[in-house]
């Protein structure tokens, strides 16, 4: 059996699965039933100044649905915690005596002035929780007033938030990052100046779900109006990977290590964000969609995966998967593949032939000698991987390497040489 | 059919064998309708194929993916709209359709998971609130002045009135019973289609308007099919087949033996079914949906023993496989491979004797000379429908026919110029409300543009 504990920045927890900074970590009630249920860790509800912020009484929540109600993605409006700081701090304080295996960080949103952020992080780092994770990242409601990712998306301010977290806390720093941003790279760089021990990533997205097709308003609203909210769940986690890998990648961030966030509900989204470069991951949404039992799925999957891949920890896992990842340019277009399908498996339903035909290279036959039957014409395809995406059959399409001979769709030998954009004549920048 | 077997098996014909509270058991809606969340879910099932199979599977050619998605986006007046354009029963057809062997065969669900999409359940979900809710989805063109006259108010006769109406004629449709709707009102059992269905969607069709009804009128005897063609633009024929075969036994009317069409026709319209007589013991003879029909039908009236007897094998039965084990499932047996050659009797019917059959080496029925007999309060007699022969009258000798029944072109054209057909009478169809749908619908298509090439001038009959 592989070994799940954790060590994230030192901070020690029997698996790699911390419940993220929202609601299910709002106070000692839920997360006492969360590490009953056996997470590895919390990052408690954000913390702020005191009086404490408002939340509002009407709708905080609305979801994408698939016609089986099944989310898809969610959407809050809930701010940060609305208890007295006290309340908090007591609670995490009782909470991390008696779970002492398990990961308590404090999540904090302050505003910019350092003498709040000296005032408040030791109080905070007195309830003996491991570490900081600063929360740059909300978009909503807190960023109007200059916090969350109002702070998240310009690097100077990232900077110097972080260097002031850094000078009253001797416990780890995480930042977390906001992805309402055009790129990753600056604001995750602007944590690594300013100090800080790890990025979290991604915050959510800014949101409008939907329209309510009665009174034509946005949905949902408060008394009426409504405002934009922060998208997350399944739905985001291609956004999340992007932004993870290209951290994990980028020879100025790379060393920073990374707790991964969005979109995470069972052990292989947890795995897409181990292999591309991070190192633990939280988790919210689907736990505020199925409640904490999902855990179990989470760690006996993984479990399960990583002896089958023959690896000890999650550790020989991190990362494996980020020197596959490039930039286009660097892409070999001398290597060609076609799409096969097998006939023993089509259960011809003509999805593939119609989007191919439709929408990309009319290149799946529907009728083969008076027959219904769908075939690849290797003559026009190029490989686009259309319709191995939409075929409803598991494995029934598949992309077959063309390692050798004449390409019937171009007329050309297939070359061994690699080449890509950089050298390409039809480039003029090419080298 | 019942916890109470106190009630039920005394021998003999008896009324009331079951409690009221029975039989309304027994006769509720057999596929009860989806509910919203379900027919989300099912409908999320559907992979919106290509080129569908099982639209090619559909008689009438409904575009069932796109009917499933607009269920899927809540698009259910759009939903019924598609079905309904193709096929104006697709709410009966809902719930009579053999879809195991239309739609629903084709679906390519079954080569993936050996469950197919429930496609007639999907078409009721649409159509119901529609049809219930009388929400009008069509309306005429403008007036063509053309009267057209159809006889026969069954789905043939009320499919083709319905798009001839759409198209801007007018109609007189001439109906021998005095509801119309046909076999969905006399003849399909009563537990596919409660709550006076068949009636609602007479009214719903109707409600387009332009459809004038005459009714207990029948063709030949009442009226003559030379003054329909000499008085009206075009004439559509589908008048059903009214005769019943017979087993051709001597005995054959004595009581007790009935033909099972006229007794779930009495079923049908009987206003409490514990009055009907059922017998304790029943034989039914034949292999169709008929068959089907009255043996099930007679368990759930609380008939002890309900045999099918069928003179050849289960695949050879015109009923399908879905309907041969809901019999099974009922309590009914059914016995293949054996041919009626002596109904049994003392004043009335007693039994019936029967010789075991095969087939012989080249692939012929016959008889292995091997009897045995089956005790017996009623025979149902279930072998197929015929034209009755007086319905043509007079002009019955100018149509082309085969075995008894019309033929027709593709169009549903008679051999007779200005005449149509289409329906059980016509060779060929199956037995189907669903054909029968699309034959009025065709014919229905095919008289518009008949019509409108006489108004040109053309030899409208032959272009």
């Amino acid at each position: 059996m592989a070994d799940l504990t954790s060590e994230f920045l030192g901070i020690q927890s029997p698996n790699p699965f911390w419940l993220a900074s929202a609601p299910p970590t709002d106070k000692a009630y839920n997360v006492h039933r969360a590490f009953e249920a056996g997470w590895g860790g919390v990052v408690w509800k954000t913390l702020g100044e005191d009086p404490p912020i408002v939340n509002v009484s009407g709708p905080r929540y609305s979801t994408m649905l698939s016609n089986d109600r099944r989310v898809i993605g969610l959407n809050n409006i809930e701010l940060i915690t609305d208890r007295p700081l006290q309340t908090n701090l007591d609670e995490m304080r009782q909470i991390k005596k008696q779970w002492p295996d398990r990961a308590l960080i404090a999540s904090v949103m302050l505003p910019m002035n350092e003498a709040t952020w000296a005032k408040y992080l030791p109080m905070i780092e007195d309830t003996g929780a491991d570490g900081f994770e600063l929360n740059f990242g909300c978009p909503h409601g807190m960023s109007e007033r200059g916090m969350g990712a109002a702070v998240g998306q310009v690097p100077e301010y990232i900077q110097m938030a972080t260097e002031w977290a850094k000078k009253f806390t001797r416990t780890p720093v995480i930042v977390k990052l906001t992805p309402n941003v055009t790129n990753i790279l600056p604001v995750a760089q602007a944590a690594a100046k300013g100090g800080a021990d790890a990025v979290s990533l991604i915050n959510t997205i800014n949101s409008i779900m939907r329209v309510n097709y009665d009174t034509l308003t946005m949905y949902p609203t408060t008394d009426g109006k409504g405002s934009h909210g922060g998208y997350c769940g399944a739905a985001v986690k291609p956004i999340a990977l992007h932004m993870v890998a290209e951290i994990a990648r980028n020879k100025e961030t790379a060393s920073l290590p990374i707790s991964g966030i969005g979109g995470i509900g069972d052990w292989r989204d947890a795995v897409d964000f181990f292999a591309l470069g991070a190192s633990n991951v939280q988790i919210c949404t689907a736990a505020m969609v199925y409640g904490f039992k999902i855990i179990d799925d989470l760690t006996s999957g993984l479990s399960d995966f990583l002896d089958k891949k023959g690896m000890q920890s999650v550790s020989d896992l991190v990362g494996k998967a980020v020197p596959s990842v490039t930039d286009w340019q660097h892409l070999n277009l001398n290597y060609v593949e076609k799409a096969v399908i097998d006939q023993d498996l089509c259960i011809k339903c003509g999805r593939c032939h119609i989007v191919c035909e439709d929408t990309a290279h009319q290149a799946i036959t529907h009728t083969v000698n008076g027959e219904r039957r769908f075939e690849v014409i290797d003559e026009e395809c190029v490989g686009c991987n259309l319709c191995v995406s939409v075929c409803p059959v598991d494995g029934c399409i598949s992309m077959q390497q063309l390692a050798s001979g004449i390409d019937p769709r171009t007329g050309q030998e297939i070359s061994t040489e690699k080449a890509s954009w950089t050298t390409h004549p039809n480039n003029p920048m090419a080298k | 059919m019942t916890d109470n077997p106190s009630s039920g098996r005394r021998a003999g014909i008896r009324t009331g064998r079951l409690s009221s509270a029975e039989i309304e058991q027994n006769f509720s809606d057999k596929y009860p309708p989806l509910s919203r969340p379900e027919a989300l879910i099912e409908a999320d099932r559907c992979y919106f194929c290509y080129d569908a199979p099982c639209t090619k599977a559909c008689p009438t050619g409904i575009d069932i993916p796109g009917f499933i998605q607009q269920i899927r986006s809540d698009n259910i007046k759009g939903s019924a709209l598609t079905i309904l354009t193709e096929n104006i029963m697709g709410g009966m057809c809902a719930r009579v359709c053999p879809t195991e062997v239309l739609c629903e065969e084709a679906c390519v669900r079954n080569s993936h998971e050996d469950k197919p999409v429930s496609i007639g359940l999907l078409q009721r979900f649409a159509t119901d609130p529609i049809v219930e809710g009388d929400t009008a989805l069509f309306c005429r063109a403008e007036s063509s002045g053309r009267t057209v006259a159809v006889v026969g108010g069954g789905p043939a006769g009320l499919s083709c009135a319905h798009r001839l109406s759409m198209l801007g004629h007018s109609v007189v449709l001439f109906s021998r019973d005095q509801k119309l709707g046909g076999l969905n009102e006399y003849g399909i059992a009563a537990y596919k289609t409660v709550n006076d269905f068949a009636q609602r969607e007479v009214e719903y069709i109707l409600a387009i308007g332009g459809i004038e009804v005459k009714s207990g009128v029948s063709l030949g005897s009442d009226l003559p099919l030379a003054e329909l063609q000499q008085e009206y633009a075009a004439v559509f024929l589908a008048f059903g087949l009214s005769g019943a075969n017979k087993l051709g036994l001597p005995n054959e009317d004595i009581e007790g033996v009935l033909s099972a069409v006229d007794y779930i026709s009495d079923l049908r319209q009987a206003a409490d079914k514990g009055d009907l007589p059922v017998g304790n013991r029943v034989i039914v003879i034949g292999g169709g949906m008929t068959a089907i029909d009255i043996a099930v039908q007679s368990k759930r009236l609380g008939a002890e023993f309900v045999d099918i007897v069928y003179r050849r094998g289960a695949v050879q039965m015109g009923a399908s496989r879905h309907e041969q084990e809901l019999a099974l499932t009922s309590g009914v047996s059914i016995r293949h491979w054996a041919q009626p050659t002596k109904i049994l009797l003392d004043d009335r019917v007693t039994g019936m004797q029967f010789e075991r059959t095969e087939l012989n080496a080249d692939g012929k029925l016959h008889g292995t000379g091997e009897i045995w007999s089956l005790d017996a309060d009623v025979v149902f007699t279930a072998v197929g429908q015929t034209l009755a022969e007086d319905v043509l009258g007079a002009a019955a000798g100018i149509f082309e026919h085969k075995h008894g029944k019309l033929l027709v072109d593709d169009n549903r054209r008679t051999s007779e110029p200005g005449t149509w057909a289409g329906g059980d009478c016509i060779f060929g169809h199956d037995d189907l409300t669903v054909t029968a749908v699309q034959d009025g619908k065709l014919a229905a298509i095919d008289i518009d543009r008949f019509l409108r090439a006489e108004k040109q001038g053309d030899n409208a009959w032959q272009t």
